[in-house]
């Protein structure tokens, strides 16, 4: 700590703070509804997650645990290097158990561990305008925010269709928040949205580099936009976690060598090995699991 | 015969600093009628249209449009919600430049279908048949439904234009210059199908050209502009027989045949 | 007997305005009335203003000062005076035309040219294809033509398809301009014998003939347009 006295608690000083609470309690107030806020210059470059640190300096307190994953893994640079960040500059206790964690950045993942009341996940948005690709102009698409014309996100999913007999978006799934706003969820797997739904944690979404923070309250209805003939589906997977059994998980593809082996493991790192502590085995696994005993 | 205007135009004037850009203009549109606005570019026609389409404020003067529940509501006193909402469900607006009225980077069937979309049509299936349905009423062929409008040519961009706008059953179009970048085939062949829609459907229709052939085929009546004033307005056909005022005398004259 | 139409005191001139506002006069005073059932043909040497006058009454031609008065559904509609929109309902439900020349529309077949005055008076579109198929056959236009749009028709042809379209409606007034110009002589008595069924039905009839054959097979009367003339009465 005396070393970084120059510091203000959580990096950001205290006026800046305040500042962004103002917006995270406006978009708590209009849930989906992106606040524009006067994102800093921070210690690392955008794309890093300068929108989720801002909101985490703004909210952490000296009794938070936080935890931090990058695509559910919390042993990736940007995870290990955000955590760091904030031992050195908010001194605070840090966990890779969800059920632990107060605060929980995310980049790209929302735990597969059910959150519960008094949590907080802060997601690393990098572009917060779900209608950014279909109408270019920003003072178009607020005022088609504001007047809730939201046909156009309609004319993506049909084009998926079109093209591709079903709904092909996997990830940035548009939601739609309380019956009101159009959402973009960040790019999480569309197999997190229904994660979103009634969540009995507060959900915050900062953009560094768009300046926005959202917000989806506890509690919240999260619907996924669809058809009526093609309905919103998450992803399947055929098999379960190679090193955990885990089903119903999202999973990542590793290629084990060049000759085409793979195996589908836990994207939630966390997850796994609590999992496997708790003597589940998957099929990569259980071999080392047989020769112990 | 409907006794009741859709549209109650009184005394619309726009001004662009101390220039004018159309004055005082007052008319009345009434239900399955075609109005024709001509003269040179300059004249104020183009003005006039985005003033009547809410695309512009004018300056002064009301503009009073029949919604469908009967009731007049003056345009401009109108929330942006309701305008915005008229303008996709019961208006069409169809661009010289397709360009303009177009998503160029989504596929035909996506084009036609934004707008059922936009007013909550949720059932993809069904928003496929009408757009194909569409696209046949348009001479589109529908195996160019997955097709962005990229890939079309100029006669038939303008063509998904129309259905795009069509498609809610919209009572009154505005049209600029709807012919004005096609060449000589493409254009009677769209003149055709507006003109066919146009009966069809019994649409109210503005429209905006410089050409006395296109307002003859469309239109059953016209206003004459020039400098910013309707100088002469009466029965197509009377006012292309017999012109009354010079400078429709001289625009009549300037065409080789119509 | 109903007179449904009346012209009186109209004057009708052009101003040039492209040739020093020069001032042409057409015709000067001119009154008649044309009563049900009866066949009023325009008569005096070309140029007179014949097709002028027939023009003022179908509202294609302004008119600089007068009445034309055109009982229309039970009330008196002043043609000299009426909106655009009053004159077009006039056209669609009271007063016929039929011009020398089909102005052709692309792509629309024969058949559905002439049976578009009736679709536009709200009848079924196979009903009127009937009865327009019906009047097509009796002015002898050859079938194979019926579904090809009229552009490239001969002159009679497209004079037939004209004539078939000006008379397809129960219109009460029925304004004629040499429909018979370019017909041969069996369809010449075709049209004849459609005239005279129309007065029997009471239409009451305005043409010009220069046939002088036909024009007194039909003529009830021949009004001579030489009296309206401004020259005359400059000169007299």
């Amino acid at each position: 700590m005396t070393d970084l006295a120059t510091y203000n608690f959580g990096y950001l000083d205290e006026q800046t703070k305040r500042m962004i609470r103002r917006a995270i309690l406006k978009a708590i107030a209009i849930p989906g509804y992106q606040v524009p806020f006067a994102s800093r210059e921070m210690p690392m470059p955008y794309g890093w997650g300068t929108g989720g640190v801002q909101v985490t300096a703004a909210i952490i307190g000296p009794q938070d645990v936080l935890k931090v994953i990058d695509q559910g893994a919390d042993d990736t640079t940007n995870a290990v290097s955000i955590r760091a960040f904030f031992q050195k500059v908010a001194n605070v206790a840090v966990t890779t158990h969800t059920k632990d964690a107060t605060i929980i950045q995310t980049r790209h993942r929302i735990p597969e561990h059910k959150l519960a009341e008094g949590q907080i996940l802060v997601y690393q948005v990098p572009i917060p305008e779900p209608l950014r690709f279909l109408e270019p102009r920003e003072t178009e698409t607020r005022k088609m925010h504001a007047l809730e014309e939201y046909g156009l996100m309609h004319v993506k999913l049909y084009e998926d269709i079109a093209h591709n007999g079903r709904i092909s978006k996997t990830y940035a799934y548009p939601v739609k928040v309380a019956g009101r706003y159009v959402m973009d969820p960040s790019p999480t797997p569309k197999f997190d949205n229904p994660k979103m739904h009634r969540s009995e944690a507060l959900q915050l979404f900062g953009a560094g580099r768009e300046k926005r923070i959202y917000a989806v309250p506890p509690y919240t209805d999260v619907v996924s936009l669809d058809f009526e003939d093609y309905p919103f589906e998450i992803q399947t997977f055929d098999k379960p976690c190679a090193l955990c059994g885990a089903e119903n998980v999202y999973l990542d593809e590793v290629v084990l060598d060049d000759k085409g082996g793979r195996m589908f493991v836990c994207s939630d790192t966390d997850n796994c090995e609590d999992r496997r502590e708790h003597g589940h085995a998957g099929e990569m696994l259980a071999p080392t699991k047989e020769a112990a005993e | 015969m409907t006794d009741t205007p859709l549209l109650k135009v009184s005394g619309v004037s726009k001004f662009y600093g101390s220039r004018i850009g159309c004055k005082d203009v007052s008319f009345e549109l009434w239900p399955g009628e075609v109005l024709a606005i001509v003269g040179e570019s300059g004249s104020g026609k183009t003005t006039l249209l985005n003033c009547l389409s809410t695309r512009l404020m004018p300056t002064t003067g009301s503009v009073e449009y029949r919604m469908r529940d009967g009731n007049f509501r003056d345009l401009y006193h109108m929330s942006e919600a309701e305008r915005r909402f008229l303008m996709r469900t019961d208006w069409g607006f169809v661009h010289q430049n397709p360009a303009d009225g177009l998503r160029m980077t989504v596929s035909a069937g996506a084009n036609v279908g934004e707008r059922l979309m936009a007013v909550g049509d949720r059932h993809y299936g069904k928003i496929r048949e009408t757009a194909s349905d569409w696209l046949t009423r348009v001479e589109i062929g529908t195996d160019r439904i997955d097709d962005q409008p990229r890939a079309f040519s100029g006669g038939m961009r303008q063509r998904l234009q129309i259905a795009r706008n069509l498609v809610t059953g919209p009572r009154l179009v505005f049209m600029d210059e709807p012919t004005g970048g096609l060449d000589v085939s493409v254009q009677a062949r769209l003149l055709d199908l507006v003109r066919g829609l146009v009966n069809d459907l019994g649409l109210s229709a503005i429209v905006v050209t410089h050409d006395l052939a296109v307002a003859r085929l469309l239109s059953h009546r016209m206003m004459v502009m020039k400098d910013g004033h309707v100088i002469e307005h009466g029965l197509t056909d009377r006012v292309l027989d017999d012109p009354r005022e010079p400078y429709t005398q001289l625009l009549v004259s300037s065409i080789l045949q119509v | 007997m109903a007179t449904p139409l009346v012209v009186s005191e109209v004057f009708k001139s052009f101003t040039m305005h492209l040739r020093d506002g020069i001032k042409l006069p057409v015709v000067n005073d001119v009154n008649f009335s044309v009563a049900s059932g009866e066949c009023v043909v325009l008569g005096g040497p070309s140029g007179i203003g014949k097709s002028s006058i027939l023009k003022m009454l179908y509202g294609n031609y302004a008119v600089d000062a007068g009445q034309i008065l055109i009982d229309h559904k039970d009330r008196l509609v002043d043609i000299a005076r009426a909106d655009p929109r009053t004159v077009l309902d006039v056209r669609r439900h009271t007063l016929g035309y039929v011009s020398q020349f089909l102005r052709t529309v692309p792509r629309v077949s024969a058949l559905d040219v002439v049976a578009e005055p009736l679709v536009a008076r709200g009848i079924a579109a196979a009903e009127a294809r009937e009865k327009a198929a019906e009047l097509l056959a009796k002015l002898n236009l050859p079938q194979e033509l019926w579904t090809l749009p009229p552009a490239t028709f001969s002159g009679g042809e497209q004079q037939r398809v004209n004539i078939a379209r000006g008379f397809i409606t129960s219109h009460r007034i029925l304004l004629l301009d040499e429909p018979t110009a370019s017909l041969d002589a069996t369809n010449r008595r075709v049209v004849v014998d459609m005239i005279a069924d129309k007065k029997r039905e009471g239409v009451a009839l305005l043409g010009i003939f220069h046939d002088e054959e036909v024009r007194e097979a039909v003529a009830d009367r021949i009004l001579d347009v030489s009296q309206f003339s401004p020259r005359k009465a400059v000169a007299a």
